[in-house]
């Protein structure tokens, strides 16, 4: 989905704050909130951690920019939970005596018919394109990459296409590679000299450049 | 979460959590000490000090500095920094002419075992948007000037592999054991935000 959370590139953001000595955590419901996650993961097998990504995404974006990391973690963790009909939403508002978000829906995403062709497609060095695409579901493409050409740094192993993997469905072993784009081709007249980004993603994301 | 207009105010997020926790603990779906448990082993496993240990011992010893370019995952297991979050580790090195970054653009993912979780800053909206657009600025901003001839990699974290950097060992070391060296490594300069330096 082309979501708040795909912020690589956006403007407006301010200055970067150095919290010194900062803690692992800030308040205790932190790490209560970081370890119900392993429980609905590991201990419950309620969900994997494609979904959980993917619930992070689905938050309300007034919501999303507003919510700290843990909040917007914790809001994952129990929309899945409820999705799932392990909790149901009624309870955690009674029991926390007032609102309680969640985050929207996902899209319906269809089963992916395409067979998986030899592996891996690309080489070192090779130069790619990404293709410009606008999945409704979970998708690990960020947008200031989708039509950029980039050069191929390193093959890297395969992984569960995060596409299926985030909606529960059956996920194919997909080769990732690392591919390096120029900052020029990213940011054209804005581009910084002497920049690159290397972008990790699924073979079925890219195509051979032209 | 700040509300939205026509929503009354969520209810405050410690009440949420504990709203979430004791529903799953009158299911009986939480083990007991389970959440204790995996609170405490972030505390104890996912630290920075790990990756200065690593990258201390790739300054004073070139095989392991090579095994660990190679491959991360098991250079670092070799310490006992076993990747919790995934087992694939990329370590890219500094040098006088190339400078790594790393940055999560779509959520805030980092190598847990050896960086640990990450920093509130690195979690910030204006990090995630920004370091891969102006890094340069941005570095500059947050301390770290760099030479202009110096080229700037920024690796953005948007599939399963972590990255470290691993960074230059500053001049005036030598001699210096892998204690003493480990002791000047930040979780900045294993992100790339910052130079190793002596204390001043």
């Amino acid at each position: 989905m082309d979501g708040i959370h795909d912020l690589g590139g956006m403007s407006g953001f301010g200055a970067v704050e150095i919290e010194r000595d900062e803690p692992r955590f800030h308040e205790p419901w932190e790490a209560r909130a970081f370890a119900l996650n392993t429980l609905g993961i590991r201990q419950l097998g309620a969900y994997n951690v494609h979904e959980y990504r993917h619930a992070v995404e689905r938050m309300d974006p007034a919501d999303y920019l507003t919510a700290s990391y843990y909040e917007r973690w914790f809001t994952a963790v129990a929309t899945l939970l409820v999705e799932k009909g392990i909790v149901a939403l009624a309870e955690l508002e009674a029991r926390a005596g007032g609102r309680f978000p969640l985050s929207r829906p996902a899209a319906q995403v269809k089963p992916s018919g395409v067979a998986p062709r030899s592996s891996p497609r690309f080489r070192d060095g090779e130069r790619v394109r990404v293709r410009d695409v606008h999945p409704a579901g979970h998708t690990r493409a960020p947008r200031y990459v989708r039509g950029k050409t980039g050069t191929v740094v390193r093959v890297s192993r395969p992984f569960e296409l995060p596409d299926q993997a985030g909606h529960a469905l059956p996920a194919r072993l997909e080769t990732t590679y690392h591919v390096e784009f120029a900052a020029g081709e990213l940011w054209s007249e804005a581009a910084e000299p002497r920049a690159s980004v290397v972008v990790d993603l699924w073979e079925s994301y890219l195509e051979p450049a032209r | 979460m700040s509300g939205r207009p026509g929503l009354p105010a969520p209810a405050p997020i410690a009440e949420r959590v504990r709203a979430l926790e004791e529903a799953l603990a009158e299911k009986e779906l939480i083990p007991e000490g389970f959440l204790e448990k995996r609170a405490a082993q972030a505390e104890e496993n996912f630290d920075a000090r790990n990756g200065a240990r690593v990258v201390a011992r790739a300054w004073v010893d070139p095989a392991f500095r090579a095994r660990l370019l190679a491959d991360g995952g098991p250079a670092a297991a070799e310490l006992g920094f076993r990747a919790a979050n995934s087992d694939t580790l990329v370590v890219v090195e500094n040098s006088d002419t190339v400078h790594n970054a790393i940055v999560c653009t779509q959520c805030s993912c980092t190598a847990w075992s050896v960086i640990g979780l990450p920093p509130d800053w690195y979690k910030s909206p204006a990090y995630r948007a920004r370091l891969v657009r102006e890094p340069r600025a941005l570095l500059r901003e947050m301390g770290l000037d760099l030479p202009e001839h110096v080229a700037l990699r920024v690796w953005d974290t948007s599939g399963e592999t972590r990255y470290m950097v691993l960074p230059q060992r500053p001049a005036g070391t030598e001699g210096w054991s892998e204690e003493r060296l480990a002791a000047l490594v930040t979780r900045e300069a294993l992100i790339g935000v910052a130079r190793v330096t002596l204390p001043v």
